[in-house]
């Protein structure tokens, strides 16, 4: 399956984080100059009692006095939160810092009763921007990832020459037990091999995603002819074209450039495509060894959870915690169903297996889902 | 790469804003309009009806016209898991509830690359009278979770009924969620969004949505119709009944005694999915679909009686110098008088689930009751029809379940506090 995750617009904005939760004056900066930025919220009104302030920290002290539970809220653009504050009750005061290192105008809104835009009002802050460091935890993570796909791309060659050799070869039970172990590069780097176009379509496209004008081809093909349809006059020409395209991908991904982003938004592709084509059986529908397809993505997912976890553990430890402690559900999970020689045959399983499966494949998606945002900040 | 910054690794052009988030959060929600002394009330003015009280909402909550119900199966077996979804359940439950995101800023405010914490398609929408209704069923306290002690003596399994064809994908759970309101895209959401702060702690086991309620828990509601066509619910217990409500409705504390006391003040859930072959039942005359259900099917009277709220007399004599409501009629078999005062709170909504694939609809009434022991209430009433009502030619149960809910929360209160303490 395709999807677009490699094309992620990379625009807009670069958080920075801190935990800045006591009430403590952050160090450095012109922080709380004029001390805090009183707030009056009551159900109809927003009252700031100073709407511009240095870059930095910022504090404000927001008292409710009116009868709604009410919010108190520091938009930047397009409505993202930079720093909110909630469940304040009728009478209510409490007392929060936000971090804002760039100039610029920025919105406040009170939010009587928790719902609507809430009443806004602007905000400007003024200064100069604070400087980053440069991160070197973020470079060496895409380094190591970067490596990973190389080693991935070698070993997809070796594995696609050596199953085509046999096809070709016509030697069909030797082939049939090459194709699941051929695909596992692939399926562990499926979203960066994605990422090339009409590659895709062609090396992985299954018979009905062909597009009009355009033959079925690629391993799938070959899955179809080795299991169904048996070999057919031009299967070496499918086969020899399928070395092609995967040399080409080849070469592409070991020169391709990533950033972090790109490293876990592919460690949700990887798990997604778990969800939209393994777990249901679409994915290899004649050898049925979605299983295999199923282990590698899932591998993939964590390699790119093992480049970035010196970056993780730094900022969110304990959601990485709960990554680490999913993927060894599902590894339990999936070891349930191995053979000698690999997996069972997506067939063998009952419903309740694959729910069983489904279940431990949401419980790690959601967490993943949570980690771009963290590489964001 | 000598001159990395975060911003060039991410490719981020200048211009852009460096933000940083700092979050201000702390404690439980207070309730919009707690007075902590009686059930909940709707509201007229900000169709938000309280979260907090004695009793949970949703239970003696005037019946909202639309519902989406849910049972799970913690899949985690670390107690502290658990604990902490209950918990996480309760901040998003009591926000949705007043009408808000499930998490501050959830449609939009996380940011480009964050992922949405709120599904958002109850974004623009009033809280439409939502009430979220929690509930632990029999399996709960089977020992994974150290909670063996602390299973009410009632909270059992129903027995098997005569005629029951229960789909076990369709029965049971450990836990459940009662989402009701008067829009269904804002109980929808309500469930989506708990099922998915649940990821990995529970699995949706089966869910069942509800068009049209087919209950009237206040005497300020008309008594809405059955897909049968007929009035339902109209000798339900109501809101406004109070000590009908402690004996029937509410489990009172002498009923818990010990470490079972967490469910005092709550109630007892019982769900039947019951399907109705509606297509055989349209093809009955008047006189026999009056028969069978004992009340007129225009004006909702008993048999016998005239208007809707007339008394129901068994022993009424029609035309015939027979008792005009049959004593097989579902009415009779159903009267508290025949079940040595038995009462219960109906609270169910007509579903269709499409078609059954031989042209008629999968639809029926997905019956939900609560109750201050279903051993004691629903089972004697339902081993009464199940022998002898003569609707059973025209419904089949095909799911069940009975839950214990507990009692309401007090302010900064969450659900997991109470039952694990």
């Amino acid at each position: 399956m395709r999807t677009p995750t490699l094309t992620v617009a990379l625009t807009a904005l670069v958080l920075a984080a801190t935990a800045a939760c006591s009430s403590e004056p952050t160090e450095g900066n012109a922080a709380v100059v004029g001390g805090p930025i009183t707030v009056e919220a009551t159900d109809t009104s927003c009252t700031v009692a100073r709407t511009r302030a240095a870059a930095g920290t910022i504090e404000f002290t927001v008292r409710n006095t009116g009868s709604k539970v009410n919010e108190f809220y520091v938009y930047g653009e397009g409505d993202q939160i930079l720093g909110e504050v909630e469940n304040l009750t009728p009478g209510l005061t409490r007392s929060f810092h936000v971090e804002v290192a760039t100039p610029g105008t920025y919105q406040t809104a009170c939010k009587p009763g928790m719902k609507g835009d809430g009443i806004r009002g602007d905000f400007t802050v003024t200064g100069a921007t604070s400087s980053q460091a440069p991160d070197a935890a973020m470079a060496t993570a895409v380094a190591d990832y970067q490596e990973f796909v190389s080693a991935q791309a070698d070993a997809l060659l070796a594995r696609t020459t050596e199953f085509v050799d046999l096809v070709k070869a016509g030697k069909v039970a030797d082939a049939k037990k090459a194709y699941p172990l051929a695909r596992g590069p692939w399926e562990r780097i499926e979203p960066v091999a994605e990422s090339f176009g009409d590659l895709d379509p062609k090396i992985d496209g299954r018979e009905d995603v062909v597009e009009e004008g355009m033959q079925f081809t690629g391993f799938h093909r070959l899955e179809k002819d080795l299991w169904a349809s048996g070999l057919q006059p031009d299967t070496s020409v499918v086969a020899d074209q399928l070395l092609v395209d995967v040399k080409e991908i080849v070469a592409k991904a070991k020169a391709v450039t990533l950033n972090p982003l790109q490293l876990a938004n592919g460690s949700k592709a990887l798990l997604d495509e778990v969800a939209t084509g393994k777990i249901t059986g679409e994915e290899d529908r004649y050898s049925h060894t979605d299983l295999y397809d199923f282990d590698e993505n899932v591998k993939g997912s964590k390699a790119a959870i093992d480049a970035l976890r010196p970056v993780l553990k730094a900022r969110d430890a304990a959601l990485l915690a709960t990554i680490d402690s999913r993927f060894a559900a599902l590894d339990t999970a999936l070891d349930a169903h191995r053979t000698d020689t690999g997996f069972e045959s997506y067939t063998a399983l009952s419903p309740a297996e694959v729910k069983a499966l489904a279940v431990a494949l949401d419980a790690v998606s959601e967490p993943i889902s949570k980690v771009a945002a963290v590489v964001a900040k | 790469m000598t001159d990395l910054t975060r911003r060039s690794l991410l490719g981020v052009g200048a211009g852009a804003a460096a933000l940083g988030a700092v979050a201000g959060v702390g404690g439980a929600y207070a309730a919009q309009r707690t007075d902590g002394s009686g059930p909940a009330t709707p509201s007229v003015d900000d169709q938000v009806v309280a979260f907090r009280g004695e009793h949970q909402a949703g239970i003696t909550t005037p019946a909202q016209d639309r519902m989406h119900f849910v049972a799970l199966d913690v899949t985690t077996t670390d107690r502290d898991e658990l604990r902490d979804l209950l918990k996480t359940w309760t901040r998003a439950a009591e926000r949705m509830t007043a009408g808000a995101e499930a998490a501050p800023g959830g449609v939009v405010g996380g940011g480009p690359y964050g992922v949405p914490e709120d599904t958002g398609e109850a974004y623009d929408l009033d809280a439409a009278d939502l009430t979220i209704t929690i509930g632990y069923g029999p399996s709960l306290f089977d020992g994974r979770f150290g909670l063996a002690d602390r299973r009410p003596e009632g909270l059992r399994e129903l027995p098997a009924f005569v005629g029951d064809d229960l789909d076990p994908a369709r029965s049971g759970g450990d836990l459940c969620i009662q989402a009701c309101a008067n829009d269904p895209q804002v109980a929808v959401h309500a469930v989506r969004n708990l099922v998915r702060l649940g990821f990995g702690v529970g699995s949706v086991r089966w869910s069942q949505l509800g068009f049209g309620r087919t209950s009237s828990t206040s005497r300020s509601q008309t008594t809405p119709r059955n897909l049968f066509g007929f009035k339902d619910g109209t000798n339900n217990v109501k809101s406004e009944d109070g000590a009908a409500l402690d004996d029937h409705v509410w489990v009172q504390p002498e009923d818990v005694p010990g470490a079972t006391s967490w469910l005092a003040g709550g109630s007892y859930l019982v769900a039947r999915r019951i399907r109705m072959h509606v297509e055989v039942w349209d093809r009955t005359t008047l006189q026999e679909q009056e028969q069978v259900v004992g009340r007129t099917k225009g004006e909702g009277a008993p048999l016998g009686q005239k208007a809707e709220f007339d008394t129901l007399d068994l022993t009424t004599p029609g035309a015939d110098g027979q008792p005009a409501i049959p004593a097989d009629a579902h009415v009779a078999l159903a009267h508290e008088s025949r079940l040595g005062g038995i009462r219960i709170l109906r609270r169910g909504y007509n579903f269709t689930d499409g078609s059954d694939g031989l042209g008629h609809l999968d639809a029926g009434l997905f019956f939900v009751a609560f109750m201050r022991d279903a051993h004691r209430q629903f089972v004697p009433m339902q081993k009464a029809l199940a022998a002898k009502d003569r609707l059973n030619e025209y419904i089949e149960h095909t799911g069940s379940a009975v839950f214990a809910c507990p009692p309401g929360l007090t302010a900064d209160e969450h659900w997991g506090q109470r039952l694990f303490s």
